[in-house]
């Protein structure tokens, strides 16, 4: 039995390397310090689920063939499509993805990532305006004021507030974990309170003045509403858990964000405004929120999916970033996207810095160009433009609408992932891969650019070779088809 | 006639869908967490719908059976919220607004109870969608 320290979770864009993992005979048993997600993939990757060997389609069935045959048909469909979309790089490491960059160029087709139905519009918003961020070390020593925008952490990187923001011991701010637990006692005692006397028949009282104590007593918000220190602030379409944790909850209309957003700039600016409420929000609550923002020593804006899959999409980041423009006029703040999988940050940098461009790269013309809406992989896929396709550490089988992946399925798919997802059930060939940051070692960005190092705990299952090492045969196997088909024509001639 | 209702569909992010999707995209726990819809309480009595009633959500780009789940947190009406995945997608619009993304989130769609209907695995979605 071995006990592994500081392991750093490879699921989502929070890369938690403070993980404890327990492996006895090559297996994982035990993970300490994880959220449910976390223990979930280390308890999970050895399931029944897993992909054990490379997998053809051959009359409608997927069947087991060997390695080489699978990198041969694979290397022989890449070297021949005109125009091939290479897709996921978000699951894996940096290692693969540079690989990744060479097999696109080498192929000529679209490398795309997930940013694309993720944070692509982040990115865009990013160039137009640029971005005041920080790491997040700094927040948490020093946020005082915690927005987070359309995103429900407790859900999607269930340990943020617990490591980076609101419930962390910083240098210069404390937890709010005793006032949140005060608050939920109130809340709690206040409910007791409330039910006992629903329960109980109503004593017939004559005196006025006692009753009168009590109202006041029910009716008072408890005491740790009103505090000093970090602030929590949701705005969400609906009541999120993490809602339930913030001192201010702003429930915005679905699609008017964007609306809410300019007025707060507004009153962030002093200025007047002729209505009564924003996208379903009174201004009177905007402008107790805004004096929050603008009375805060140092403030943050975490964002996710509300803002860049809703009305708006690329336009919303971008007024967000105006809006932490703005506030730096009366105080400090920062703005940083809630990145979703664990490495996407990295394939946006490993891809700008091979490229020029960190998603939606088009090599079909020998060079790299890049025009969201264009050369994105998703309306390539609704043009119906692309005849091949290699997905690899991600599954847009259950992440991409219908129609995409309608025409996904028409062309040849090759799938490189270690778990039969919904895009390896679809696929023609398909290639088990090792776990990253369980079975491979390598590197991975947090959603605030800081790389880390990803361990390796176990071994992978026999015959399974890592991303890297698996797009370096397909990559070589691709040259020597071309080199071949180069020799003939040239024969020929 | 069925009563219908009009809605406003988003999708997202749920713990259960994490974790579901960790354990294997054909697991149990993931078909249990994506197959199913948040609803208004309010909403789901307009339809006569209870906690676990198969409804039938439609939109202009498809259609899908789910099992309609009170949300728990608080009042939402006029939304529904479907966790990401394959259930989800074979609703959502695919209007990419010429910038990559479709529209996962705020979109029009209908919802009417569906009783006698069920929910299809992954494997009977992908067969009906893709016909793989």
């Amino acid at each position: 039995m071995s006990v592994i320290n500081a392991v750093t979770c490879p699921i989502c864009g929070c890369l938690c390397d403070d993980i404890e993992v327990t492996v006895v005979n090559n297996e994982v048993v035990k993970v300490k310090n994880g959220c449910a997600v976390c223990e979930a993939k280390y308890m999970g990757y050895k399931s029944e689920h897993r992909i054990r060997q490379p997998l053809i389609r051959k009359n409608g069935e997927l069947v087991p063939v060997s390695m080489d045959e699978a990198v041969h048909e694979a290397a022989e469909i890449l070297a021949n499509a005109n125009y091939p979309i290479l897709y996921g790089w978000s699951s894996t490491n940096c290692e693969a993805q540079r690989i990744g960059v060479e097999l696109a160029e080498e192929v000529g087709g679209v490398l795309d990532n997930t940013a694309v139905v993720c944070h692509g519009p982040s990115l865009m918003g990013t160039q137009e305006v640029g971005i005041p961020t920080s790491t997040l070390g700094q927040i948490r020593h020093r946020a005082d004021v915690i927005i987070y925008w359309g995103c429900n952490p407790w859900s999607a990187h269930p340990r943020h507030l617990e490591r980076y923001t609101s419930f962390t011991e910083g240098r210069f701010e404390d937890s709010e974990w005793k006032t949140y637990i005060n608050k939920v006692k109130a809340a709690a005692g206040r409910k007791k309170v409330l039910s006992a006397q629903r329960v109980a028949p109503k004593p017939q009282r004559e005196t006025v003045g006692e009753s009168a104590v009590e109202s006041v007593v029910f009716n008072k918000p408890p005491e740790t509403l009103q505090k000093e220190g970090r602030k929590l602030i949701v705005i969400d379409v609906r009541k999120s858990m993490t809602a339930e944790m913030a001192d201010y909850f702003i429930q915005v209309e679905p699609n008017k964000d964007y609306e809410l957003m300019q007025a707060i700039r507004a009153l962030v600016k002093d200025e007047e405004l002729d209505v009564d409420q924003v996208a379903g929000v009174p201004v009177e609550y905007l402008r107790e929120v805004v004096d929050v923002l603008v009375n805060c020593q140092f403030g943050v804006i975490f964002f996710g999916m509300g803002l860049t899959q809703s009305a708006g999409k690329f336009r919303n980041i971008e007024v967000a970033i105006s809006l932490t423009r703005d506030l730096n006029a009366r105080t400090k703040f920062l703005i940083m996207p809630m990145r979703g999988h664990f490495n996407v940050a990295g394939a946006n940098i490993v891809f700008a810095w091979q490229s020029g461009y960190a998603f939606g790269v088009d090599f079909s013309l020998g060079y790299p160009r890049y025009n969201p809406g264009e050369t994105t992989s998703m309306d390539v896929l609704l043009r119906g433009e692309s005849d091949a396709a290699l997905v690899i550490a991600s599954d847009p089988g259950a992440t991409f609408p219908k129609k995409a992946i309608q025409s996904l399925v028409k062309h040849p798919l090759i799938v490189i992932d270690p778990h039969m997802n919904a895009t390896a059930m679809l696929g023609d060939i398909v290639f088990p891969s090792a776990f990253v940051g369980i079975e491979v070692e390598g590197t991975a960005y947090r959603m605030d650019n800081v790389p880390l190092p990803l361990k390796k705990v176990v071994e992978p299952p026999e015959g399974v070779i890592s991303d890297e090492e698996l797009l370096k045969k397909i990559l070589a196997e691709v040259r020597r088809i071309k080199a071949q088909k180069a020799k003939k024509t040239a024969e020929v001639a | 006639m069925q009563q219908k209702l009009h809605v406003t569909l988003l999708t997202g992010r749920t713990i259960e869908q994490g974790v579901g999707k960790e354990y294997g995209k054909s697991s149990h726990q993931y078909y249990e967490a994506c197959s199913m819809v948040y609803m208004d309480v309010d909403d789901m009595q307009k339809l006569g719908v209870k906690n676990g009633t198969n409804v039938k959500v439609t939109t202009p780009n498809g259609s899908v059976i789910l099992k309609a789940v009170k949300y728990p947190r608080g009042a939402t009406p006029g939304l529904i919220y479907i966790p990401y995945g394959p259930w989800a997608n074979a609703v959502v619009s695919n209007a990419t607004t010429s910038i990559g993304m479709p529209s996962f989130k705020g979109t029009p769609a209908d919802v009417e109870a569906a009783l006698d209907q069920p929910v299809l695995s992954i494997k009977e979605l992908l067969k009906k969608e893709f016909g793989r």
